[in-house]
């Protein structure tokens, strides 16, 4: 029997404000032995850099410190509140523990693009091509077409199919075709991205001799990574319409079809733009298969049938891989192309979530 | 404009499982019918049978006849959404359409099948069909809130004004006020009254007091045990079945002594 059983009324002195909170840890004792296990691993660090003559080591300090709390609450907890609430604390401090690890690199990663991006994040650099510029200047808004033009043709063409798809496996399909659809669609969705830029490549090679490279053929490939992610986030919105709506609509005697159409899609409108927003964003910072499918230009090409056609990632590759002089002049070209694409990702990202809250059914009273 | 039902008959089958066997029965036009039973007895099986949302499910077939004023519903040509059109359908729970307002949830049978109306006509519509569910003067002043909005009992009343905007022949109902308090069991209740004078009502009920409240005549199903298919063992007139069944069964079940 532990000490949290039953707090016996005590007879001394000092009046238990409140029985129920006896065997607790008092609120701010968490972060005190937070606090005393990043001083211990402090001391511990100060007196190795203190022997060697190092530099005191920050990230060293604060991890072991963090290492060190996780026993350290258990512990205490362990002694004082029993051992449910030890376990809590000890699987509290571990999940907090994995959100902030995950957490740094996310970190880390937005302040280097936004510090080494806005070094060319310039009016220049989105109202000029690559093309005649050497060295220092020039911009990507050959790029910025490219990835609009290929991306929004994949996506034309994979927002249909994938959607259609998934109507067809959720409301139609049944036996041997839609298990061997959903089988091939969970290939398709393995498929590494470089595969599917080598099957455009090839397709449009076949037709229009070897060595073609246009925007149409990086669209294919584009989508075909796209229509599985497609599938499969719509398919399970739709799955998580009620039956119930559907036969709803049946027993007011509207066929199948439209019940599809006016009750199935908008009850599940939110999460399908969700899914295929995301699925955009997923595309937009393919580099192989455009590297490939599409090549690369230093020029603007507005014409998805006939040329090259850059796109950021590629573009931030190209800039990358082939630095000329000076090379901080394609570095920070890179950074700022690599600033612009997150960007463009996120501002999709928020415009599914409007969507998502816009079109989402309403439950007010 | 109520119809007659006739069933000769009827095997009702998900997938090779024999669910309902040999169900025959006529239920006259402008009545109430309580289906009665213990839980998986195949009430609400057969009920679904009568405006082919049966086949909705995968692997759900039928044998036998179903009649509605002598027109055979199981006849290959017969158009499974025609049928529905005539025979309306409240199921146990409320299922309003979340996208939709009162008004449209109200809409939602000829809206949804693209027919144009008239803005008045609409109106018109509106109106009778929940002042007909006897929810008008509750939501007249909010007919443009989401329909979710309402409680359970509003909810299932705007259920049942939605299935008689459509002006069906027949009303089902399956288990209407399983989900609802006794006030709300009690409008609903009324509102059956009332319907009877228009509709052909069909209701399965758990609620043996509800059935001899509402009923003109009663349907006692059964099941013989897990597995086996469940049959229609006693039909007659509610006071009939409550006062001196002719099955020991169904004396049983009315009266409490099993179920």
């Amino acid at each position: 029997m532990s000490v949290t059983t039953k707090p016996e009324p005590t007879a001394t002195a000092v009046p238990i404000e409140n029985s129920l909170t006896a065997g607790r840890l008092p609120t701010p004792a968490p972060w005190m032995i937070l606090g005393a296990a990043i001083l211990v691993a402090a001391a511990i660090f100060g007196v190795l850099a203190l022997a060697d003559g190092s530099e005191f080591n920050w990230g060293g300090a604060l991890l072991v410190g963090a290492v060190l709390y996780i026993p350290s609450i258990w512990l205490f907890s362990m002694l004082v509140e029993g051992r449910r609430r030890a376990m809590d604390r000890l699987v509290t401090a571990l999940v907090t523990g994995a959100f902030v690890l995950a957490m740094i690199p996310l970190i880390s990663l937005t302040i280097t693009v936004i510090t080494f991006g806005l070094n060319r994040f310039d009016v220049d650099f989105f109202t000029m091509s690559m093309r005649n510029v050497t060295g220092e200047g020039g911009g990507v808004l050959h790029a910025i077409v490219g990835t609009v033009l290929m991306t929004g043709t994949a996506a034309i063409i994979s927002i249909p199919i994938g959607l259609m798809t998934s109507i067809y496996l959720v409301e139609y399909g049944r036996g041997r075709l839609a298990r061997g659809i959903t089988f091939l669609v969970d290939v398709m969705t393995g498929i590494p991205s470089i595969v599917a830029g080598l099957f455009a490549y090839a397709l449009f090679s076949i037709f229009l001799g070897p060595g073609t490279r246009t925007g149409i053929a990086g669209a294919v490939a584009l989508s075909v990574l796209m229509i599985p992610v497609v599938v499969r986030s719509s398919e399970e919105m739709l799955r998580l319409v009620p039956n119930e709506l559907r036969e709803a609509a049946f027993a007011l005697g509207v066929p199948k079809w439209l019940t599809i159409v006016k009750v199935v899609l908008p009850t599940s409108i939110a999460g399908i733009t969700t899914g295929i927003m995301l699925s955009i964003s997923r595309v937009i910072g393919e580099t192989a298969p455009l590297l490939i499918a599409a090549g690369f230009t230093q020029s603007m090409n507005w014409n998805l049938f006939d040329g090259r056609m850059s796109s950021l990632p590629v573009f931030v590759y190209t800039q990358y891989a082939n630095q000329g002089n000076p090379p901080e002049a394609y570095l920070d070209r890179a950074w700022a192309a690599a600033l612009t694409l997150i960007l463009i990702v996120m501002a999709l990202n928020l415009i599914a979530r409007l969507v998502a809250k816009f079109f989402a059914p309403k439950f007010g009273r | 404009m109520s119809k007659r039902i006739e069933v000769r008959d009827l095997n009702v089958y998900y997938g090779k499982f024999l669910a309902v066997e040999g169900v025959s029965l006529e239920i006259e036009p402008r009545s109430v019918t309580a289906f009665i039973g213990p839980s998986g007895c195949g009430k609400s099986t057969f009920l679904r049978t009568l405006n082919r949302m049966h086949e909705v499910i995968p692997g759900a077939r039928v044998e036998g006849e179903v009649l509605i004023d002598g027109n055979n519903l199981y006849d290959p040509d017969v158009d499974p959404v025609l049928v529905r059109r005539q025979v309306g359908m409240v199921f146990q729970r409320p299922n309003p359409f979340p996208t939709m307002s009162i008004k449209e949830n109200v809409l939602a049978g000829v809206k949804l099948n693209n027919r144009r109306i008239s803005k008045t006509d609409a109106d018109d519509l509106v109106e009778k069909s929940l002042r007909g569910a006897n929810l008008w003067n509750e939501v007249k002043d909010r007919l443009d809130r989401p329909g979710s909005g309402l409680s359970g009992g509003q909810q299932q009343r705007l259920c049942i004004a939605r299935a008689i905007a459509v002006s069906p022949e027949v009303i089902l109902m399956d288990e209407p006020c399983s989900a609802l308090d006794p006030i709300s069991t009690l409008a609903i209740e009324d509102l059956i009254e009332e319907l009877k004078l228009q509709y052909t009502i069909v209701i399965v009920t758990h609620n043996m007091q509800q059935a001899s409240r509402v009923s003109d005549r009663t349907a006692f199903f059964n099941i013989a045990g897990t597995g086996k298919p469940g049959n229609l063992i006693e039909y007659a007139d509610t006071t009939t079945i409550f006062s001196n069944p002719t099955v020991q069964a169904t004396e049983d079940y009315v009266s409490g002594r099993f179920g």
